[in-house]
Order: C-alpha cells, then sequence, then structure tokens
C-alpha cells in the first residue's frame, strides 16, 4: 500500500487493508495484509520476520549452558517449558535424566506457566473482542503466579530455570505453602471467569462456528496445542511422548470436536484446571534429593542428532539438536507451535469477517516472537 | 437550597428578560443579547458536565475492574480530567498531508455542534428550558441524525482505509438504529398527543409513563437504552472506532483538540439520550408521583426538580457506562441482525399495542 | 509398526533407499529426485499414513545440504525422519510437499528464505523472515555479516 497516492484497488475492486505490524489486536508485530470485499474477507497474507532474532544462527556459537537463555525469548509465555525442551534435548544426548526431585519441580514450574499463560490469554481474548474488563481479572491471579516465579528463581518472565541436568537452584523454603495458596485461589475464581465471558450472549456469537479447523487440515497444517484439539486431534505431548515424568500424573488431554474459536476458548478454559490438578497432585509429593545432576563444565555433546518435542502453553515445541561433537551445537532448529499454528490462519479467516480474524487470531493465541523466532 | 433551586430558574429568566427590556427597548436587541447568554450559559454547563461524565466513566470502570481509577490528580483524581484536557489542548493537531483538509477539519465541528443543538429542548428543570419548540421530539431526532455526517466525513476525508472502514460502519448502524429509537420515542408521542417536551413531561404529572404505560412502555424503554447507545456508537456497539479490528476507527488520523472534540460529542451525546430517555419515559424534573397520594406527592414536591432530572439522566448514563464495560463488541453483521430482525420489528409491533392502549385509554 | 516393518515395506516399494538407525529415530536416506513418490507413499499408503509432518528443516553440511523430514503417524503412532541429500551446493533444488503437507508451505519458505534451497513448483516461494532484497542465505555456514560483531 502507498501511503500517499491512490488506495490500492486489485482488478476486481478488492480493498486491501494492512492489519499490523503496529495494531492492538495482532499481539506484536505480525503484519498481516488482507484483501477485503467490504468486510469480508478474501485473502490473509501473513508477512513476518519484524521481530526476527535468528535465534537458531545465534545458538550455533553458544555453548550447551548458554543457548538455552535465548529460548526464553521466543515464546515468552511459556519461556520456562522452551528451557526445559532445551535442557531436555542436553540431556538425551549425554544420556542423563534429572533426578527425580528436579523433574518434579520443572513439571510444576511448567504446569504454573501454561497456567498464566492461558490466564494471560483469557484476558486478551476478551479485551480482543471488545470486553475489557475480563483483562483485569486475569491479571489478578496471574500476578499471584508471577510472584511464585519471581520468588524460586528470581525472574517472573524469562525463568532461565532449568539447565542441563536440571534446575539451577533448589525451590523457595516457602514454596510449596505458596503454591497451594495460590492454587486455592484460582480454582475459586475459574467461576467468575466463566460468569465474566463464557455465558456472555455476545461473545457466543463471536465465537461459535468462527474460523472453523477440520481435524485432517489441522494435523496437515501442523497446528498442535489446544487449536488442534479443539478440532479432536489427539496431540498432548505429555500424553504421547511423555518427558520429565508426566507418566506418572494423573490428568486428561482435553480433546473437543467443534473445531471453532469457541471450542479453542473451552479447551483452554479446561485445560486450565487441567494444570491445576497436576500441580495439586504434585505440590505435597516432590521427592527428596538432588535438584540437578552432576555434569562436566563445558558439555560437549556426542556426534550425532538429537530431537526432543515438550507440550508449550500453544502446542508442540520440538527442538532438533545436530552436533558434531564440539562444544556448541552444529545446527539447531524449533519447531515452534506457533508457527505452524499461524500458517493455518489464512485458511481458518478466508469469506470471515474483519471482526472473526480478531476472534480467531485471539483463540490460536498466537505469540509473535516464538513466530519469528 | 430546595426552594432556591426551584423557584429561582424561572425566576432569575423572568428578570433577566425584565432588566434587558428596560434597558435595551429594542426587542430584535433583547432577543439576541438572551440567545447569546444562553448559549454561553450552555457552554459553560457542558465543559464541566462533559469532566464530570469523563471521571465518572473512569471511575465505573475501574469500579468493575477491580482497580482504582484515577487517584493522583486533585482530590481522589478528580482533576485528572482536567489534566488530559489540558494535555490534549497542547498537542500537535495533524492533519495527514493526502487529506482532503477542509472536510477534515470540518467534521469534528459538525459532530460537536449537532450534539450541542439536541440540547436545546431539554428541560433541565422545572421551568428550566432553553427553547420549548412545539416539535421538540421531532426536532430531537431530526438533529441527531446530522452526527452521522460528521463521522461520515471524517472517515472519508482522512484518507485512512481503516478510517473508511469505521465511518461506513457507523453509517450503516446510526441510520438503521434510528429506526428503532424513532419508534419508541413515536410510543410516547402518541399516549402523550404532543410533540411538545414540557407538554410530556406534564403529562407525567400523576405518574411517569414507564410505570403508567403497562409493559408496552418498559419495552419501549428497553429498546430505547439499547438503541440509542448504539446510536452514539458506544461498546458494546462501538464498532465505529473498533479498537481491536480497525484501530481507531473513523477518528484514527485526528489528534490533538480535533481528537478532543470527538471524545467531547461522545460524551454530549451520552448525556443527551439519556435527557431524553429521563423525559420521555422517567418523567424528566417531575418528581416521582402516585396518581392521587396527594400527600405523598406533596413530599416528593421537595426534592428539587432539578436533583430529579439529573438523578434520573444519571442512572441511565450509569446503566450504558456498565455495558459498555461488561459486554464484547458485536460483529457488523450481527449488529445489523440485532436491528433489522428484532429491535424493529419488536418496536412496531409494540407501536401498534401502544396505540390500541392510548385509544382506548387503558392506561393510567 | 516397528522400524524393522517400516524398512521391510519401504524397501519393498523403493530398493534404492538407504537406513540409518543411529538416532532417535529410524532414518531413510534418499536421493532428491525420488523424494515427491517416497513421500506420497509415506503419507498416503494406510500401512504408513505419516500424515503429521511436525518438523522440517535443513543442514549445512558444507559439502552439502541435508534436508530433514520428520514425520508422524496419528494412526499408527510411529516416527520416522526421512533425509535427501542435495549435492550441489551452488545451485540447491529439490521438489516441493506443499501439497501433501500444507505445513510444508511455510517451513520450505523458512528454508528456503535462511538456506536459499528453490523448493520447485512451490505456489509462493518468497522470503519469510528476512526482507525480499536481503543479501545471502543466513543460515549457510559461509554466511558472512559484515556487520555482524563478534563478541
Amino acid at each position: 500500500m502507498s501511503l500517499l497516492g491512490e488506495p490500492e484497488l486489485t482488478e476486481e475492486g478488492e480493498f486491501v487493508i494492512n492489519i499490523g505490524p503496529q495494531h492492538p489486536s495482532t499481539h506484536g508485530v505480525l503484519h498481516l495484509k488482507v484483501w477485503l470485499d467490504g468486510e469480508t474477507i478474501k485473502k490473509i497474507q501473513p508477512h513476518l520476520g519484524y521481530i526476527h532474532r535468528s535465534i537458531e544462527k545465534m545458538s550455533e556459537s553458544l555453548s550447551y549452558r548458554n543457548f538455552i537463555y535465548a529460548t526464553s525469548r521466543m515464546d515468552y509465555l511459556s519461556a520456562h517449558i522452551n528451557n526445559q525442551a532445551c535442557a531436555l534435548t542436553v540431556e538425551k544426548g549425554l544420556q542423563i535424566e534429572a533426578p527425580p526431585r528436579a523433574q518434579a519441580i520443572r513439571i510444576l514450574m511448567a504446569e504454573l506457566t501454561r497456567l498464566s499463560s492461558h490466564q494471560l490469554w483469557w484476558g486478551c481474548t476478551g479485551l480482543d473482542l471488545g470486553a475489557v474488563t475480563p483483562f483485569f481479572y486475569a491479571f489478578r491471579e496471574r500476578e499471584l503466579i508471577m510472584e511464585i516465579m519471581e520468588e524460586t528463581c528470581g525472574a517472573r518472565l524469562t525463568q532461565n530455570y532449568s539447565v542441563p541436568g536440571g534446575v539451577m537452584y533448589d525451590v523457595h523454603p516457602n514454596f510449596q505453602n505458596r503454591v497451594k495458596d495460590v492454587m486455592k485461589q484460582v480454582k475459586s475464581r475459574f467461576r467468575e471467569y466463566e460468569e465474566a465471558l463464557t455465558g456472555n450472549v455476545i461473545f457466543e456469537q463471536r465465537t461459535k462456528g468462527v474460523g472453523y479447523l477440520s481435524a485432517e487440515d489441522a494435523i496437515s497444517f501442523g497446528c498442535t496445542g489446544p487449536t488442534a484439539r479443539a478440532s479432536g486431534v489427539s496431540c498432548d505431548i505429555r500424553k504421547w511422548f511423555p518427558y520429565d515424568g508426566y507418566d506418572k500424573l494423573q490428568f486428561d488431554e482435553i480433546i473437543m470436536t467443534g473445531g471453532d474459536s469457541y471450542t479453542r476458548y473451552m479447551v483452554r478454559m479446561e485445560e486450565m484446571k487441567q494444570s491445576v490438578a497436576i500441580i495439586e497432585q504434585l505440590i505435597d509429593n516432590i521427592p527428596e534429593g538432588d535438584f540437578q545432576a552432576k555434569t562436566k563444565m563445558v558439555i560437549k555433546l556426542p556426534k550425532g542428532e538429537f530431537y526432543q518435542r515438550v507440550e508449550t502453553a500453544r502446542g508442540e515445541l520440538g527442538v532438533y539438536i545436530v552436533s558434531d561433537g564440539a562444544a556448541s551445537p552444529y545446527r539447531i532448529k524449533y519447531r515452534s507451535p506457533n508457527f505452524s499454528n499461524l500458517s493455518a490462519l489464512s485458511h481458518m479467516a478466508t469469506g470471515a469477517k474483519i471482526g472473526d480474524l480478531v476472534a480467531i487470531m485471539a483463540t490460536i493465541d498466537l505469540v509473535i516472537p516464538d513466530v519469528d523466532r | 437550597m430546595a426552594l432556591f433551586l426551584t423557584i429561582s430558574f424561572s425566576s432569575i429568566a423572568t428578570g433577566i428578560h425584565t432588566w434587558l427590556a428596560g434597558t435595551m427597548q429594542n426587542e430584535m436587541l433583547v432577543k439576541i443579547t438572551e440567545m447569546a447568554i444562553a448559549g454561553i450559559s450552555l457552554l459553560l454547563f457542558l465543559v464541566p458536565l462533559c469532566f464530570f461524565l469523563g471521571y465518572m466513566e473512569r471511575k465505573v470502570a475501574a469500579f468493575m475492574q477491580i482497580r482504582l481509577g484515577p487517584n493522583r490528580v486533585g482530590p481522589k483524581g478528580s482533576l485528572q480530567i482536567v489534566a488530559d484536557t489540558i494535555k490534549l489542548l497542547l498537542k500537535e493537531g495533524l492533519t495527514p498531508t493526502a487529506s482532503d483538509k477542509f472536510l477534515f477539519n470540518l467534521a469534528p465541528m459538525i459532530v460537536v455542534v449537532t450534539s450541542m443543538l439536541v440540547m436545546a429542548p431539554i428541560a433541565f428543570a422545572k421551568d428550566f428550558q432553553i427553547w420549548d419548540l412545539s416539535i421538540g421530539v421531532l426536532y430531537v431526532s431530526s438533529v441527531s441524525s446530522i452526527a452521522v455526517i460528521g463521522i461520515l466525513m471524517a472517515g472519508w476525508s482522512s484518507y485512512n482505509k481503516y478510517s473508511l472502514l469505521g465511518a461506513m460502519r457507523s453509517g450503516a448502524q446510526i441510520v438503521s438504529y434510528e429506526l428503532s429509537v424513532g419508534l419508541s420515542l413515536i410510543s410516547i408521542v402518541i399516549l402523550t398527543g404532543s410533540l411538545r417536551m414540557s407538554d410530556i413531561v406534564m403529562s407525567q404529572e400523576n405518574g411517569w409513563w414507564i410505570f403508567k404505560g403497562h409493559i408496552p412502555v418498559l419495552i419501549s424503554f428497553v429498546i430505547f437504552v439499547i438503541a440509542s447507545t448504539a446510536e452514539i456508537n458506544r461498546a458494546p456497539f462501538d464498532l465505529a472506532e473498533a479498537e481491536q479490528e480497525l484501530t481507531a476507527g473513523f477518528h484514527t488520523e485526528y489528534s490533538g483538540m480535533k481528537f478532543a472534540m470527538f471524545l467531547l460529542a461522545e460524551y454530549i451525546n451520552l448525556f443527551v439520550v439519556s435527557a431524553i430517555g429521563a423525559t420521555l419515559f422517567l418523567g424528566g424534573w417531575m418528581p416521582f408521583h402516585i396518581g392521587h397520594w396527594e400527600a405523598f406527592n406533596h413530599i416528593m414536591d421537595f426534592i428539587p426538580s432539578s436533583l430529579w432530572f439529573f438523578g434520573k439522566t444519571f442512572a441511565i448514563i450509569f446503566i450504558i457506562m456498565q455495558f459498555r464495560w461488561t459486554f464484547p463488541r458485536l460483529r457488523v453483521d450481527q449488529l445489523l441482525t440485532l436491528e433489522w430482525k428484532y429491535l424493529l420489528p419488536i418496536s412496531m409491533v409494540n407501536v401498534l399495542f401502544v396505540t390500541v392502549m392510548a385509544i382506548m385509554g387503558w392506561h393510567f | 509398526m516397528t522400524n524393522e516393518e517400516i524398512k521391510t515395506a519401504v524397501s519393498a516399494l523403493f530398493p534404492s533407499v538407504t537406513y540409518d538407525e543411529t538416532g532417535e529415530f529410524l532414518t531413510l536416506l534418499i536421493t532428491p529426485a525420488e523424494i515427491r513418490s517416497v513421500m506420497k507413499a509415506l503419507r498416503y499408503n494406510t500401512e504408513f499414513s505419516f500424515d503429521y509432518m511436525f518438523c522440517l528443516t535443513c543442514i549445512d553440511w558444507k559439502t552439502h545440504f541435508m534436508m530433514v523430514y520428520h514425520l508422524l503417524s496419528k494412526t499408527h503412532r510411529h516416527n520416522i525422519v526421512v533425509k535427501a541429500k542435495i549435492a550441489d551446493v551452488n545451485k540447491p533444488e529439490i521438489e516441493t510437499l506443499c501439497d501433501i503437507w500444507q505445513t510444508a508451505n511455510f517451513h520450505e519458505r523458512e528454508v528456503y528464505d535462511l538456506f536459499g534451497i528453490r523448493f520447485l513448483n512451490h505456489p509462493d516461494l518468497r522470503r519469510l523472515l528476512l526482507d525480499e532484497g536481503w543479501d545471502g542465505y543466513p543460515l549457510r555456514k559461509n554466511y558472512v555479516d559484515e556487520n555482524m560483531i563478534s563478541l
């Protein structure tokens, strides 16, 4: 679009608008070029790279201890889970396993991260659909979790808590009491969430039947996480390929079959409850022992390829390390959940209205730094 | 205080008139001076009113969103809006290079002026009305529809695609919802038999229409509140400026004072719509009277009429503000569906009921 | 299906395919020329039905490029890795897999953007993350950026 010239009209008389890179509802620097016919979307073209920091290239010159910290900046809302994935990959290469205590702490932190991420998403979904109030309610509980994070590892958002072999330090002595306290509060607030948004007539109208994604398309587009599970695709890595002892825990993989924005919303709402259930199972049963396995000062992975997937709040994160035996990875690839989920956006939103596009983007729960890396 | 307020408005007006007539002797000059006084006092009334509404909106929002709201500037943050206004006044008023500069600058004026014009026939208290013209209700509904021209003008002249989309949305929306507002006003006109504001208020001397008119008037009142919320482009019907979709809709390109004028118009519209709703359905300045309970009615009369008027108006404003902080936004097709498939048919049938009721005299 | 079963089934269809079992997953080594036929068989044959491609990337081994495709079957729950060696470093080309897995569209654009591998018959092969006029392909090992300051 030229800024000053005639508005860009294609031959069929379509109207082209640029949503982003600076736009209130793209949650970051996503740029969508949208072809419109009136209010109806005819075509969407995502333009990426506004926050591309070449984390993969950077990691090629960082040591196996240091590259983990860059991943906190990918999907900053599940920073801990990203760290965990990298730590697990390195552990796989070293053929060691974190001690049981470290695994339990990692799971607890991962589920807290997932919970806080979903809370942020819930608030932002309301905000995107024009209801400002839920945002504040969501942040009220999220803040409590952020305080736990701060107490445990000193950081609120980019935790950098997982290291190869375990976690960086033991948890705060107050950790268990505090988590139990917060869980009690969070559980009592779910009802409030549902009253504020779920049952609202306008909210249902805005999301039901909007942005339909079939199960076949979800698999073909590589969609994962709640986005795919709302289409009836089982894809929870915690169930499929358990890591860090998720197989010992009792929880359900939430699968619904609606495939529309409302179902995606409901899946996430239920997942929050599952996260709370996991935390409650584990919080009184943190095994005693070391919080970190012994590793060498300079980690060198043997020659070979190591792939590890974990379930972040948005879907399947894959870490693919190719090692040539040196002290830093030869090639590293992050298979980020948002990248694949975003590729389905155009398919889902074509034929919808502009307002629907916002609803679809909100319920896919995109984090743009994870797309661009 | 009570006596002072109820008596003084009309006596002040009469006093000024006699004094002016005595000093000027020219009837034309007296009229012009009186108009100027009325205009200036209206402006002097509007500015603090908008400050208050802005403050109230923030506090209501904060109350609903479990936070404090403005609490730094002035006592309990009450001067926050003043500070914001000063900031807006000092900001540079940008005009996009490619815009149609004349229309771009004219649009906010039109929006503000139309919303002020609608104030004319509103009775703020007993005998306190700027212009009690015989077609009050018709005047209100016709003048308020001019505002859409200002919004379309703003959207078109900005030379911005978001603005244009917002303006077109707003055009479709206001034109549609005008019908429902009109029909719900008509139900009161049918019952009263007059378009004059003072007649409408006086007809509620033995009870407000919302109580006298049974269920049909209640339905009209609900439709009026919904449709007028849509007509003044407030959430959940704020599609014209849908922040998450169109950044700021028709006023995307406006800044500084011109933007402040849109904001001003929004609050004046909010007040005007609520005032009209209060006048037609809740009796305006008329105190709460029940039929022939003379003693009770007399006690109610001790509460000054201006308090009654503002109390009712702000009750409606509070409801409309709560809408904004409760509901998500409708989509554009759902917005029009709501009007054309639900509100309009309901209000048409409702007018029929009201007419039957008025002919048969079934109301109190 | 176990790895052995997959191996026998693939060998029956494509005798030229070689295997590498040192890693976590069974790896099929193929040539770029046969990629479409192999991939179609892996995707659509009901015994394999690898309907989910969870990773697509490339490795620059300086002497050649290695395309790496990670596949998973949602029905049979088995994983497989397919590697295609692109020997021509100066003009790397391979057929696209966009029509078989839709996720390949964005992933191939990313590989094109960062490695400079041309995907033949790709519907929309443009740079994805970098600017249209970017010079060079950053993830190649011989990429030099004069603005880069090494610490």
